[in-house]
This record gives C-alpha cells, structure tokens and sequence, in this order.
C-alpha cells in the first residue's frame, strides 16, 4: 500500500492530495463494483470460480450481491432462453443507477450455439451491454480481464452519468 | 447458412442417400414365442381392441384404438403389474401418415420386462389422461400438449411446461421451423418493449460468422479503432495498441521492500 502513502514532501508539508471529483467518484464506483448473483448456465460456474479463493474477485472490491437493488453490474452469465428474458430485463431495471452489463461468453454474445427459436440471439436485443467477453466457457482470468476492462471504462467516464453518451466515450 | 426450405415432407425423401447403404433392421418376433407377454397380451386383448402386436428387442409392442388408452393402461397395471410409465410422448408422422403416434413405455419389474403401447390420432383429437394411474404421466402429458398439441382429457393442470404460457405454435412438429418462426423470433422484444421496438431493435441475426467490414457499431479490428459510429469507407487510420499504466503492475521496478532472504 505504500503507493498511496501521502507524500507530505511534494505538498509543502501539508496532508492534501488534489484530484478531481470525476476522478475521486469513479475511484470509489470502479473500485467497489457489486455484481449482482445471477447465474443462467454453465458460465455461472466459472463466474463462481472466479468469486471464490482462488481467483478471489473480493481483492479488486468486487463483492457478489443477492439483491439487484444493491448491485452496480450485471454478468449475464450464460444462455438466455426466450421465457426468461422478461425476468432478466426486471432484474436490469430493478438496479439502481448508475449500472453495467457484462455479457460473458458466446450464447449471451450471440446465442452461440443455441441457434434455435428458443433463445435470445444476443442478450443486447434486451439490455444495453458495456463489454462482451468471448469464450465457451470464459475461463475466471477472462471475466477478471473483462472487469477489469469494466473498470477502466468507468474511470475514463463523467461522474454525471446524464453526461456519458455512448459516441463521446474513448475507446478501451 | 443453409438455405430454409419448407419441412411439410421433410420425411418423404431422404436427406441423404447412399447407394451401398442398407437400411438396418431389426428382427420382429411374434408374441406366442414369449411366456409372459402372451400372458400380457391376453389380458389387454380381453379388454379393448388389439390392431397389432409384436415383440421387437425384448419388448412388446401394441398397438390400440386411440380411445382405448386408459382401459388398456389400467388392465396392464392392475393385472400385468406395469407398475413404471417410464416415459410417454407422441411422434410427428403428420406428412407421411397423417396423425401423431402415441406411445407409452411401460416396465414391469415383477417380471422384468418393458412394453410399449402405441396408438395413432388425428390432429386436433384428445387423448384420455393415465395421470390417476401413473403420477408421471402429469408432467410428460403436460410436454406433449406443449410440444404437440396433443391435449390430455381431465388432466389436473393443463399448462405448457417448457415454453413460455404465451407462446404460440407447438415447437416439435416437423413443420416448425428450427429457428422459429415470425412469433418466435420477435417474442422478446414484443414482450419487454412492445411491437413498436421491432425497428429499432432489428430482426435476429441467424448467421454468427457475419462480420461487416464498415459497421462500426457492431465491430472493430484490434489495432485499427475508431470511435463509436465512425464512417470508414475511406480507409482508418492506425492506432496503437494502448497497455494500462495503472493497472499493471511494473514488477521490474524496486518499489517496495524486497523478501529475497529468508528470515
């Protein structure tokens, strides 16, 4: 933790640090992301994998929530069938704002290999997804790899979330 | 993809045809050779009408009137002690025969022995409910209306089970399409956000190598990003691949206390 020590050198001996408060906000929503509990498929393995000790998602404040109302981002981990898109688009507007969308593997992607009439061909004909991971499974360092992604995203937007349209954001 | 053809006679000519191929099939016994299925046999036939019999890979195989189901089924497991329906559902042979084959698989284990008793019906016809006979018969009925159509008389809770209870069309029959068809695939969208969204949602996209060079909405190539939207018909320029500062830690740097002895 030394990094984060105040240099009482470098401001003329007093204990301030100056920062932005885009900066300190997003400090504190890409540092404390809270997913919500929401498995689909076999993808949900995997997302439990990297929540647990081995890849431990609680260092980067990453904490799985069991209530969409106190959760930031929802993985949507897995094949969506038809029948319960309705519920998983209650569950998206039953969070509070601000909220992010992972979409992890390839049937939440794009159906994947569910190419049939009873699967959602593409979570984001539903939900407004921020990052698509790619993979059948995705392994736990991918889904790290796409938080951390996430929180890179986050750092770079306005703290007013009415100011962070989708065309002005800077590429990841 | 492949292109969609109408399935109504999928089942009259062969997807495949090969000229060295023979057709495998199985050895068809008469029922007389078997003990205790002619004992079987003898009991349904004392009850209902019997339009066929036979004994096929250990099992026997009857076929009923189709109004004849619960007085056979309850003979067999009152008298033949058939105490399992291990599974019970109906085959499509609308195109080549045109009715549904009903069939009941039903296990003995005093005897150990499985028979199958199977009965056609029209479309748009009910069968009786074996439910008060055999429990599992509630949710297999249930499957074959949602998937068939095919309803069950004074079944206790007739409802779709897989699909949704809105959902329409019965997706097992060989004239559904395996992409679903114009319903299904605008049932999301029509559900959550109504048949006004369909525009600005779009159809599904059934083809997933689909990759298009100028849509920058949907697809970017690493190394070469633009913002979101960007024309690129002119060409885009190079970006490089950009690594996080802060993210990454720099491990060659001696930054902190270094552990290289032991204590």
């Amino acid at each position: 933790m030394a990094q984060h020590q105040v240099n009482y050198a470098s401001t003329a001996g007093l204990p301030v640090a100056l920062t932005t408060v885009d900066h300190l906000v997003n400090w504190g929503r890409s540092n404390s992301l809270w997913p919500l509990t929401y498995g689909l498929a076999c993808c949900a393995i995997e997302m439990m994998a990297s929540g647990a000790s081995r890849y431990d998602f609680d260092r980067m404040g990453t904490i799985f929530r069991a209530s969409p109302r106190q959760s930031d981002v929802m993985i949507l981990a897995g094949t969506l069938s038809k029948k319960h898109s309705e519920f998983a688009r209650r569950l998206y507007d039953q969070m509070t704002e601000p909220k992010w969308v992972i979409s992890m593997g390839s049937c939440a992607n794009t159906g994947g290999m569910f190419n049939t009439y009873a699967t959602v061909q593409g979570v984001d004909r539903i939900i407004p997804v921020d990052i698509y991971l790619p993979g059948c499974a995705p392994r736990p360092e991918t889904l790290q790899y796409a938080l951390m992604m996430l929180q890179k995203k986050i750092r770079r937007e306005s703290a007013n979330m009415k100011n962070n349209k989708k065309q002005d954001l800077r590429l990841i | 993809m492949r292109k969609y053809t109408p399935k109504d006679n999928v089942q009259g000519k062969a997807y495949y045809t090969d000229r060295y191929h023979v057709v495998p099939s199985v050895p068809t016994f008469d029922v007389a050779t078997d003990e205790v299925f002619s004992k079987h046999l003898a009991a349904i036939e004392a009850v209902v009408e019997v339009k066929s019999a036979k004994i096929m890979l250990g099992q026997m195989i009857v076929e009923i009137n189709h109004e004849d189901n619960f007085k056979a089924i309850e003979t067999l497991k009152n008298e033949c002690d058939y105490a399992i329906l291990s599974e019970m559902s109906a085959v499509d042979y609308l195109a080549k025969d045109g009715n549904f084959e009903v069939f009941y698989q039903l296990h003995n284990l005093k005897d150990v022995k499985r028979m199958r008793l199977v009965m056609r019906i029209e479309q748009g016809l009910a069968v009786e409910s074996v439910v008060p006979l055999y429990k599992s018969a509630n949710f297999a009925e249930r499957e074959m209306f949602d998937m068939f159509g095919i309803v069950s008389n004074n079944h206790p809770f007739m409802k779709r089970i897989l699909m949704p209870d809105d959902w329409e069309g019965y997706p097992l029959l060989k004239t559904y399409p395996l992409h679903g068809d114009e319903f299904a695939s605008w049932y999301e969208v029509d559900k959550i956000f109504g048949k006004d969204a369909r525009e600005a949602i779009g159809p599904e996209i059934r083809d997933q190598a689909q990759i298009d060079r100028y849509d920058t909405k949907r697809f970017s190539r690493v190394g070469y990003e633009v913002p979101f939207g960007a024309d690129i018909s002119e060409g885009e320029t190079e970006t490089p691949i950009e690594y996080s500062k802060t993210l990454l830690v720099d491990y060659t740097k001696k930054s902190g206390k270094q552990l290289d002895k032991r204590k």
